[in-house]
């Protein structure tokens, strides 16, 4: 593990929290099924909208790097660009 | 000739595939994901749940090794077919454009269709106007930024449109809300195809019948006249 008394370990920890939603207008049927589903509980919803988050962690020499390395997963692997927007948090 | 048809973990209709080339006598081999794609004329991706559907149908294919070959083959010129969960991987391998989502209606949904062959496409000269499919999908509502259908449609990459009995695109024809009742899409080369309808079950009389076959065998004249 880390030692943060060294001075030649630069790498740090970083956790990062990812939400990836559908863009505004996209037709969400699982949500849809959900308000109604809701509604025959007796929750009345103007809308509902679901989102997938992912909790990382993983190890890079600053918050710029990390941010770009979150970035890549998102625009490579966890998004899909033609339907999806997300959001980043980092955090230590 | 010999088609690579190929396999992840996951895939299941690569065997139908299979027999319904071998039918028309045509050499075609399977081949797993973590192998090297050797020299073929051709590669089809056929239907299943690789991966379990996880993140999104197709999502976890894509991002395989063997897809970069087959991204090769097709800017190679070589003739590509993505079928069902084959033509999901490629849209997440960005080889198509548009991405195929969850059904407006989110559930399975398994029974024949009409289409109309709308495009020009290597993949359909030998094809009837309209052919009758199956489909059995989740995710197979097509979605495209507006600007780019428009340019699909100005490309001729438009293939397959879901129709009613009198060839007309409605709504009441279009099974899972695709946008504009598209069911295939080609790239701009027009020799990469990816279609949520099933060809292979449609490649015997016995099975209801056979108007995919000309779907295989359209791909089979293009190779020999490459």
């Amino acid at each position: 593990m880390f030692n943060y008394y060294d001075p030649t370990v630069t790498a740090m920890l970083y956790r990062a929290e990812i939400t990836i939603k559908l863009k505004n207008g996209m037709l969400d049927p699982e949500a849809t099924t959900i308000k109604n589903a809701l509604k025959h509980l007796g929750y009345e919803c103007q809308s509902v909208k679901q989102a997938a988050t992912y909790e990382l962690e993983f190890t890079a020499d600053s918050r710029e790097n990390a941010t770009d390395l979150v970035n890549g997963m998102c625009q490579r692997l966890l998004a899909n660009p033609i339907i999806h927007d997300y959001d980043v948090r980092i955090t230590k | 000739m010999n088609i690579a048809i190929l396999r992840f973990g996951g895939s299941n209709c690569d065997l139908d595939v299979q027999k319904a080339l071998n039918n028309l006598g045509v050499g075609a081999e399977l081949v797993w994901y973590k192998e090297t794609l050797k020299s073929f004329d051709g590669a089809i991706i056929p239907g299943g749940f690789s991966y379990g559907d996880y993140l999104r149908a197709g999502a976890i294919a894509a991002r395989t090794k063997i897809m970069q070959s087959v991204a090769q083959m097709a800017a190679d010129g070589k003739p590509v077919l993505g079928i069902c969960n084959g033509a999901q991987i490629l849209c997440e391998s960005h080889l198509v454009p548009g991405t195929f989502t969850l059904n407006q209606y989110p559930k399975f949904i398994c029974r024949w269709v009409k289409l109309r062959t709308v495009g020009k496409s290597p993949f359909t000269v030998l094809s009837n106007a309209i052919v009758d499919l199956p489909i059995a999908h989740k995710e197979g509502r097509y979605v495209v930024d507006p600007q780019l259908l428009k340019e699909l449609y100005e490309n001729d990459q438009v293939v397959f449109k879901y129709v009613d009995d009198n060839g007309l695109p409605t709504l009441a024809a279009n099974p899972n809300g695709s946008l504009d009742n598209i069911a295939g899409i080609s790239n701009l080369e027009k020799n990469v195809l990816a279609m949520m309808p099933h060809p292979e079950r449609a490649s015997e009389k016995l099975l209801g019948s056979a108007d995919g076959n000309a779907i295989f065998e359209s791909m089979v004249r293009h190779i020999k006249a490459l």
